[in-house]
């Protein structure tokens, strides 16, 4: 058993590199207010955060991670650009037994900074590399934004790349679309019907036969969302090749430079991938130039791909023991800085290392 | 001593005693039409405890009862882990109800949860808030829509009438325990086709956290009488 003095005496070692490496200290509240946090991630959030409630402030929720408030604080009234550590702990329920903590401290450093977003990617990583040295942890690096990029240049409908875009973080109901718009997976009976009925009348015809209209969702929206299945319906399959190399990508994982070979290969034909690949080559140059073996890193395409970080671009991994969570993780988060910004937005990455399983790892060895 | 919880009252408590009665054991409340006491007969060592249907699923993860009888929905919405916590030893084939999601009838463009999903990402750019579900049993519903892929909703909690919310606008969409769909009907909801999130029954199940050093005995014995198969760890 891995004692608490020992966990924050890692903790107290891994924010002290992170001091070192430039980054200004920040704190975050322990009690946050909810509605931010709900909005943004949804019942995903419920189902992991404290929520409590406060008589006068309303629904507050135990900080679950420093993401948010870290990138409210920077917005507010921060430096630009900027990197940021901080320490503390953080709360998530468990909805199984077993060994995954339900409080515990988390270390981390952000960097704030438009100027050369690779550069920033490969100095986070080999910041945490360094601070994880000695320890048996597997890394694994990924990019999202290639998979983005492919979305946006694949050649289909605006409404169908949105609707994958917007699931790019559900893997199961992107696949389930992906297999619809491609044409591998067959028209419900339901819609095919629903279809059949739109054809013969007007969507305000068919809500006025179907019963009263009740709710907040208005008769506009109803028929809206009907012309568009008729629309929809229209629309061609995404060709099979294009298809083909989009489920390819999601399923790719390479040492990095192999994979950046194999993405080159495919730009040919799929063009809009190009500046993601770019991107991607940079980044691993400015990986090498920080000591990191490209040729055995690994890389899946599709690491971090979930709704409680909404990463964007570059992602990591540093994984130990099966049944634990990752010792660390992150990436970047672009687009989470526009949502939480107000109008305003900074390319962001960053991540967090947990230093309970960096001090059990330790006392195990 | 086994103790076993009992719906405390209606057709449950009455169905229960009937599955017991046809197999030699039993039950029936004792003192007068108020008290809250029963009493088995036809095997030693078992003590009736009459309970609501709610708490039963409390009870048995405390340990405070051996075995109990309530709706699987009540056990897999109220207890995380359920399977850990206890053991369904029979389902009774009585008191079935489902848990579905229903929409208007007005939304003639969702019938499936992937209509839904898109109309509540429409829903949320038109109106600045997530698409709104009313309902009581958030765990079971919660799970089931993380697992389909749905974005964009949020769950309001719903007590009771939980089929007038989307008329009183304080719900867009309902996920709500019906057995014949008849209230929904009257209040002009319709079920998502591919919306049933749980079929619940009355279940007869086993705490896992109970005492069984004395009780074991009596639960075998009991087991025999009413034709149940023990699972491991009992």
């Amino acid at each position: 058993m891995t004692t608490k003095p020992a966990i924050r005496a890692e903790a107290e070692r891994l924010y002290a590199a992170f001091l070192a490496a430039g980054a200004a200290p920040v704190e975050a509240d322990i009690l946050l207010p909810a509605d931010t946090m709900l909005d943004l991630y949804g019942e995903d959030i419920r189902a992991r955060a404290y929520v409590t409630h406060d008589p006068l402030r309303g629904e507050m929720m135990l900080r679950p991670d420093f993401t948010v408030p870290v990138v409210q604080a920077h917005m507010a009234h921060g430096a630009d650009p900027a990197r940021y550590a901080y320490m503390g702990e953080v709360f998530r329920k468990q909805d199984h037994l077993g060994p995954r903590a339900s409080e515990y401290l988390q270390v981390g450093f952000e960097v704030f900074d438009r100027a050369a977003p690779e550069a920033a990617d490969a100095e986070v990583f080999a910041l945490f590399s360094q601070a994880l040295q000695g320890l048996a942890l597997r890394a694994v690096t990924g990019d999202i934004g290639i998979l983005m990029a492919a979305v946006r240049g694949l050649d289909t409908t605006p409404r169908r790349k949105a609707a994958l875009l917007r699931h790019i973080w559900r893997p199961k109901r992107f696949r389930a679309l992906l297999d619809r718009f491609a044409g591998r997976a067959p028209m419900p009976p339901a819609r095919a019907q629903l279809l059949e009925r739109l054809a013969k009348g007007s969507p305000s015809e068919l809500i006025a036969q179907a019963a009263p209209l009740i709710g907040l969702r208005g008769e506009a929206e109803i028929a809206a969302r009907a012309s568009a299945l008729i629309e929809d319906a229209g629309a061609k399959p995404i060709a099979a090749p294009a298809a083909a190399l989009l489920y390819d990508l999601l399923g790719l994982q390479a040492p990095a430079q192999s994979a950046l070979e194999h993405l080159r290969g495919i730009t040919p034909l799929l063009p809009a991938i190009a500046p993601a690949v770019a991107r991607f080559a940079t980044r691993l140059e400015a990986l090498k130039a920080r000591g990191v073996d490209t040729a055995t890193l690994a890389f899946e395409a599709s690491l971090g791909r979930t709704t409680m970080e909404y990463y964007d671009g570059f992602t990591f991994a540093f994984i130990g023991p099966a049944d634990l969570p990752p010792v660390a993780s992150g990436g970047r988060y672009d687009a989470l800085t526009a949502v939480l910004g107000q109008g305003k937005s900074i390319p962001a990455v960053g991540g967090i290392i947990r230093p309970n399983l960096v001090a059990a790892l330790k006392g195990a060895a | 001593m086994l103790k076993i919880g009992v719906p405390s009252k209606g057709r449950l408590m009455e169905k229960t005693f009937d599955w017991f009665g046809a197999r030699g054991v039993t039950m029936q409340r004792t003192g007068n039409e108020r008290e809250y006491s029963g009493a088995v007969d036809g095997i030693a060592g078992v003590e009736l405890v009459l309970l609501s249907a709610g708490e039963i699923p409390r009870e048995l993860a405390a340990g405070r009862i051996h075995l109990g009888v309530t709706g699987s929905d009540l056990v897999r919405d109220k207890l995380a882990d359920w399977e850990v916590q206890v053991a369904e030893l029979a389902p009774l084939g009585f008191g079935h109800a489902d848990l579905i999601i229903a929409v208007p009838d007005a939304w003639i463009d969702v019938d499936t949860l992937d209509d839904l999903d898109a109309a509540a990402g429409a829903f949320r750019a038109a109106h600045g808030f997530r698409l709104r579900i009313a309902t009581k049993y958030h765990r079971l519903v919660r799970e089931f829509l993380t697992a389909q892929g749905v974005a964009d909703y949020q769950l309001v909690d719903s007590q009771g009438a939980t089929e007038g919310t989307v008329k009183n606008l304080t719900a867009e969409a309902v996920a709500d325990i019906t057995s014949t769909g008849e209230t929904l009907r009257a209040n002009h909801l319709k079920i998502l086709s591919d919306g049933l999130v749980h079929q619940s029954q009355a279940t007869l199940y086993a705490a896992r956290a109970a005492d069984w050093s004395e009780a074991g005995a009596v639960l075998r014995a009991l087991a025999g009488r009413l034709g149940v198969k023990l699972p491991d760890g009992f």
